[in-house]
């Protein structure tokens, strides 16, 4: 893909929305970095090596502030704040004197492991802290550079503090800000020191994240809150069914008629209202009343009228067909033969929704020369460009993406089909000819919104004369999200549908895991912490299952199954250290409630956990009081950071396992907003208490690891407490 | 036309009057740190203050405001208690994605208005706002922080 850009030459820099600095602060007149190195433009942006060229991200303002184009989408994970720490660190300056806004398509920014970019699978520190703390160094070289020039001393005599250039004996100072115009025609040296990290001064510490204050005053902007000048709003009214079509609007005159309409319109398996108002438009289209046509012909996923999620779980759990094994080890058949005992047991996981507070919204607007403008949340800018380049049949360098804030992550803003507003937006822009922001309702965000894969597992256990498990056997019949949102399946096995119930760490002598293929009726997505969200839950209950029939503790058995694992025999027990001690129970609880415990472990994203939940039943309902999680992802950038992801994940993971559940009945939604689809409330929060550990192990991701280990740990909690397995999310027949 | 106070000040809006507040706050008067997450009183994503107490704009008719004096996100930072809570968001940091935090700053500042010295049961009965990034134990320390309460172990 050939992304131009449009960019200013020459310094200082009136820099444009269409330049490198797009977005926030557009309008303003930035001076210094914000230029492109001519040489490397004029090479063609296919010779661009991601992560180099440092006018691509950075902008030194006269008041030594900067502002730093991010590869990476926030969504409340800390990644701006994370990359502020790692750039800051090494161009020494202040994370704090960051703003970080989403960089627009490019090439310069194809920073995951150096050749893509997407926010997601919890890579983005991971895969870009090398390049980015080079970058760093490089544009400090720079500067120190510019300085030498300026002070006419030998750069080795310079020496840099926060935001500015000294040389200590002369005394001679001078700001980034004042040195950023100079330090443009400095060449990018190519070998740059970079820091020792006993050294750092912001990588590893508590740093105070850069958009808080943003985001409690209101003034963060999201893209829901975007406004241009003329735009009209719009609403929908999806088919109850993925892929029915308008037959007829029965009563469209009385709809244009209604107050603030402008125009209504049929799209593709969906009626829209364009209205001066959004309220206009919603009351509009929800007046609408419309007959739906069966899906004819080749449609995406179509919702079959009959469709109920309880008799697609009962079909899941009796489907046989075809194992396609995805990892085995030692010799099934024998272990089985020789087993003591043996244990059986079919495991079910729901459909979950995303349930991201912001619904979904898009706004595009086509200039007069020709050129499109998109904002819509997305978590890969260059992924959405190819898509709108299809859809509008414009060039890519016609199309401006703009990438908002986005208000919750989760896995919800990649490319769905069917599954994102902007296609409808950018339809009913060209038709109306004006802007058009539209909105989804919650009500038709939960009818489109991609689920979180349902699975049935199939396990089978062998223990030996001891009690010790010798083999497992998970065959999960289910439709991994990646398949499942291509539509079709690759020529390998999708590793989102089995991860957790692969690369599980335990040293058993036999193990067999394999996938039944059924595709599901719904569409699907990725969900935060994709295929480890349910395959932990499996896995971890599974074994603890294992314990009870053996007669084994479960800490104790999770300790000699780790033997010789120091790394996670250290975290196992980090997590019990920070619970105070192993108690498994039941135990009577100081305030008189009968309690239990349980324990976890997930490898998610190339991090490790454990966890342990310690519960009670109360008034009917399952009461989670504390959960302890120890987390080693190797090393670190921010401990603050990390504690608020693990809470983050920790309070999806419940809400997971105690609460949710996407219900269909004859192809329908059975709930479309938060009154039927109830997520965690605060009063069910924990307790969360967080130790991390720095193994010193390759980095892992943070914004998902913290979920897998928390529902199996619940549930073993719940299983201890109430003397019966749970095999099934969210848990129920508990009492 | 019905005329408005909102933040101290007279604005006059051509609204319907059963249009909800959220909607004239959004896309009449551009204030967008009021946000939209249900449209059904359920998250509090939407939550002002009407003479000071917390309410959700998504089902407050405009006209039901007519006369009484409304307070977004806004205005917080002038607002003796509503400075207090946002300092105290920030010391806690408190936000994920953000995209719940007005409501939640308003439902502590309408409760703090109320009762400046709450118990943790008058928390969490004020505190009920949905927050996917479940930032729920920083919002319970932020808000105990400026009541007051002293930190429980």
């Amino acid at each position: 893909m050939n992304l131009p850009f449009q960019t200013p030459v020459n310094d200082p820099v009136n820099v444009s929305r269409r330049g490198f600095i797009a977005g926030a602060g557009v309008g303003a007149l930035v001076l210094g970095f914000g230029v492109p190195m001519g040489a490397a433009r004029a090479q063609g942006a296919a010779k661009v090596v991601p992560g180099t060229r440092v006018p691509a991200f950075l902008a030194i303002r006269p008041d030594n502030t900067i502002l730093f184009q991010s590869p990476f989408a926030e969504g409340g994970q800390g990644v701006w704040t994370a990359m502020a720490q790692i750039v800051g660190e090494e161009l020494d300056a202040d994370p704090a004197s960051f703003t970080v806004e989403n960089a627009p398509p490019g090439p310069d920014y194809q920073v995951v492991f150096g050749q893509m970019r997407i926010t997601g699978g919890s890579f983005s520190v991971r895969s870009s802290y090398a390049t980015m703390r080079k970058l760093g160094a490089t544009a400090r070289a720079m500067l120190v550079q510019a300085a030498a020039q300026k002070m006419g001393v030998p750069a080795g005599e310079l020496t840099t503090e926060p935001g500015r250039v000294i040389h200590k004996a002369s005394g001679k100072v001078m700001t980034y800000g004042e040195l950023a115009p100079a330090a443009l025609d400095m060449p990018a040296p190519a070998n740059v020191a970079l820091k020792d990290p006993k050294d750092f001064r912001w990588i590893g510490k508590r740093q105070a994240r850069i958009d808080v204050r943003a985001k409690s005053t209101g003034k963060a902007q999201f893209s829901i809150d975007m406004k241009v000048e003329g735009m009209l709003h719009a609403a929908v009214q999806h088919a109850p069914r993925l892929g029915q079509t308008v037959g007829k609007i029965r009563n469209e005159a009385e709809v244009k008629a209604m107050k603030g309409v402008h125009s209504v319109h049929v799209l593709p398996g969906a009626v829209a209202v364009v209205a001066e108002r959004f309220w206009h438009a919603r009351r509009a289209v929800e007046a609408a009343q419309v007959d739906w046509a069966e899906a004819t012909g080749e449609t995406y996923r179509p919702m079959p009228a009959d469709f109920s999620t309880e008799a697609f779980a009962q079909y899941l759990a009796n489907y046989q067909g075809k194992e396609e094994v995805a990892e085995t080890a030692g010799d099934m058949a024998a272990s089985f033969a020789g087993a003591a005992s043996t244990v059986t047991a079919t495991y079910h996981s729901q459909f979950v929704n995303h349930a991201q507070l912001e619904p979904p919204s898009a706004l595009a607007r086509y200039n007069a020369d020709g050129t499109l403008d998109m904002w819509f949340p997305n978590q890969a800018p260059e992924m959405f460009l190819a898509e709108v380049v299809k859809a509008s049949g414009l060039a890519a360098d016609k199309i401006n993406i703009h990438s908002p804030l986005l208000g919750g992550f989760f896995g919800r803003h990649f490319i769905y089909p069917h599954g994102t507003p902007w296609p409808q937006a950018l339809e009913l822009a060209k038709r109306v000819g004006r802007p058009v922001k539209l909105i989804w309702t919650r009500e038709e965000e939960f009818l489109r919104d991609p689920l979180r894969p349902m699975a049935a597992v199939r396990f089978r256990g062998a223990l030996d004369a001891k009690g010790m498990p010798v083999a497992i056997e998970a065959i999960s019949v289910t439709e991994g999200p990646t398949e499942g949102i291509a539509d079709k399946r690759a020529a390998k096995l999708d590793d989102a549908a089995l991860e957790g119930l692969t690369g599980k760490k335990y040293a058993l002598p036999a193990k067999r895991i394999a996938q039944v293929f059924v595709k599901s009726p719904t569409t699907l997505a990725y969900w935060r912490s994709v295929g480890n969200s349910m395959n932990d839950f499996f896995y971890e209950t599974f074994l603890d299952e294992l314990a009870d029939k053996g007669g084994q503790d479960p800490y104790a058995l999770r300790l000699k199954l780790l033997e010789g694992n120091a790394r996670l025999t250290n975290l196992i027990k980090a997590a019990v250290d920070l619970s105070g001690g192993w108690k498994a129970g039941p135990f009577t609880a100081p305030d008189g409630s009968k309690r239990a415990r349980g324990i976890a472990m997930a490898s998610p994203f190339g991090t490790e956990t454990a966890a342990i939940a310690e519960v009670s039943i109360a008034d009917g309902q399952i009461k989670v009081h504390d959960v302890w999680q120890a987390i080693d992802p190797g090393s670190i950038v921010n401990p603050a950071i990390i504690e608020a992801q693990v809470n983050s994940a920790a309070a999806l993971g419940l809400s997971e396992v105690l609460i949710e559940e996407a219900v269909y009945k004859d192809g329908l939604r059975a709930a479309r907003n938060f009154d039927g689809y109830p997520i965690l409330t605060p009063d069910r929060m924990p307790r969360v208490h967080v130790r991390i550990v720095e193994s010193g192990a390759p980095m892992g991701g943070i914004g998902e690891p913290g979920l897998p280990a928390v529902p199996p740990a619940v549930a073993n909690a719940v299983s201890r407490l109430v003397g019966k397995r749970m095999r099934k999310m969210p848990l129920a027949n508990f009492a | 036309m019905i005329e408005l106070t909102i933040n101290g000040q007279k604005r006059r809006v051509d609204a319907e009057s059963d249009t909800p507040l959220l909607w004239v706050l959004r896309d009449d008067l551009g204030m967008t740190g009021t946000k939209y997450g249900c449209g059904v009183a359920q998250c509090g994503a939407c939550s002002v203050l009407v003479d000071g107490s917390v309410m959700r704009s998504c089902v407050t008719p405009v006209e039901a405001v007519a006369g009484r004096k409304v307070t977004t996100i806004e205005a917080m930072e002038k607002d003796p208690v509503g400075a207090k809570v946002v300092e105290a968001w920030v010391k806690h940091q408190v936000p994920q994605c953000g995209y719940c935090q007005s409501g939640q700053v308003m439902a502590a500042a309408s409760l703090l208005k109320q009762n400046a010295k709450p118990t943790d049961a008058d928390v969490e009965a004020a505190m009920v706002n949905l927050c996917r990034c479940g930032t729920y134990n920083a919002i319970k320390a932020a808000v105990r922080d400026v009541a007051g309460l002293e930190k429980k172990a």
